[in-house]
């Protein structure tokens, strides 16, 4: 009956391509590192300024220098290079990473993207969020089908300020996946285990194209 | 000129005055001044425009001006673990500006190579770009942002020499090159001081025309997020 974290995890490293450089958000995101295939090699960037992300330290290995984006601290490979917020952001925003895996808030049909504030609320601000979804070459959105109070998050427009517009390109809930074309247009193209079109249907705002 | 100061009190002498904007190195407590961010609190200067990506905890690094209420306006682009921070925003008493955190970091690159504007599609068609000039390269939008300058940057390094050469270390690196070099005066913090020549003239991260002060410092180097696995047994 529908997929838990680790099964939205494992599903979504399978947009993982053989000489990929891929960044991972916070939530998630962060375990899709675990279900990586052993046949293709990957590169985790972490935008901090760090390329070859390794596991978490052992109790003895960890080092305050060497933390990850969302300040945990991490590990080095042998392939790991480090460099300045601007040289990562370079990367980052030119392009030359091939997949951002992020949580999000809200998405539209037309792959807008909301995932960075709510009025009324602290705001704690969008870290790399937009300069993620602005310049990486594929963004895939893992998230809950709908809100703690059931709520749908595939809506026809956000109706949170976004983070980026027309930037998502496939979203993974616990319910499926979708895939929205470039300019918009969204596609259920998998259903998770025991789930029904009709379960996704009365629990989704946003029109999409049944093609599972 | 002598570069190296006897201590972070004796490097800011000279270069502190009300209403100034400093910029701060780090990321998270990762790579901060955390002796200049000490002494620039026990200096009582007011009314701080402070450009650093985050805001400390609310002990530690740029929290302890905070705690003083000495910073007037913040320009960050995460300042998710400060709750004083929060309190004070929420209240008014604090300006916040949040900017995406590349275009922070390209804002201070661009400020200290003299490039006072650049354009990036980052934040294109959200509150960011509310604004700001639009312009079409290519068939794509793109909004301009502006360089930034301080009149006091101060940065950490792993490692420094009399002639302000720089090398930072692993992922305290981050936001240190960008901010040495778009400050008016900037004073680095380091964990050496090594003689001259013993850097690798190769692989200094920072030139030593960038930095006006250096002092070595203790560090405590706080860790905010500890996360360790477990060794399996043998």
């Amino acid at each position: 009956m529908a997929w838990d974290r680790n099964d939205m995890a494992r599903r979504a490293a399978k947009e993982m391509e053989d000489g990929f450089y891929v960044n991972l958000g916070i939530g998630i995101p962060t375990l899709v590192a675990n279900y990586i295939d052993d046949d293709i090699d990957v590169t985790l960037q972490s935008e901090n300024g760090m390329l070859g992300m390794g596991p978490f330290p052992f109790e003895d290995e960890v080092d305050p220098d060497l933390i990850n984006a969302g300040k945990q601290t991490i590990t080095e490979l042998r392939r790991t290079s480090y460099f300045s917020s601007a040289d990562s952001f370079g990367m980052i925003r030119g392009g030359h990473i091939d997949l951002s895996i992020l949580g999000a808030m809200e998405v539209a049909e037309n792959g807008d993207l909301a995932n960075w504030m709510i009025p009324g609320k602290m705001v704690k601000g969008m870290g790399g969020a937009m300069d993620l979804v602005a310049g990486v070459k594929r963004v895939v959105v893992v998230m809950d089908h709908t809100s703690k109070s059931g709520a749908p998050k595939l809506l026809h427009e956000c109706s949170l300020p976004l983070t980026g517009k027309g930037v998502v390109d496939m979203v993974i809930t616990n319910l499926g996946v979708f895939e929205i074309a470039e300019g918009g247009g969204m596609k259920l193209t998998e259903l998770a285990d025991d789930v029904s079109v009709d379960d996704v249907k009365s629990s989704t705002e946003a029109n999409f194209e049944v093609a599972v | 000129m002598k570069k190296i100061f006897n201590d972070a009190k004796s490097a800011l002498e000279g270069v502190v005055f009300d209403g100034m904007t400093v910029m701060s190195g780090g990321f998270g407590l990762c790579g901060i001044p955390e002796n200049l961010i000490a002494a620039l609190r026990d200096t009582g200067v007011k009314d701080l425009t402070v450009i650093s990506n985050n805001a400390g905890v609310d002990d530690f690094g740029l929290g302890l001006l905070l705690q003083t209420r000495q910073i007037k306006k913040m320009i960050s682009s995460y300042v998710g673990e400060n709750k004083e921070f929060e309190r004070q925003y929420l209240s008014g008493e604090l300006e916040l500006e949040f900017n995406p955190q590349g275009t922070l970091a390209e804002r201070c690159r661009a400020g200290g190579a003299g490039i006072p504007g650049f354009f990036t599609k980052t934040g294109v068609g959200t509150l960011i770009a509310e604004g700001k000039e639009h312009k079409e390269f290519d068939g794509e939008t793109y909004i301009m942002e502006t360089g930034l300058v301080a009149d006091l940057s101060i940065v950490k390094a792993w490692k420094g020499d009399e002639q302000g050469n720089l090398i930072f270390r692993k992922t305290a690196r981050n936001f240190n090159p960008m901010m040495a070099s778009a400050g008016k005066v900037t004073i680095a913090e380091v964990e050496e001081i090594v003689p001259l020549g013993s850097l690798d003239p190769d692989n200094i991260h920072t030139p030593g025309i960038f930095v006006q002060r250096i002092i070595k410092g203790e560090h405590e180097k706080r860790i905010e997020q500890r996360t360790v696995r477990e060794r399996e047994n043998a």
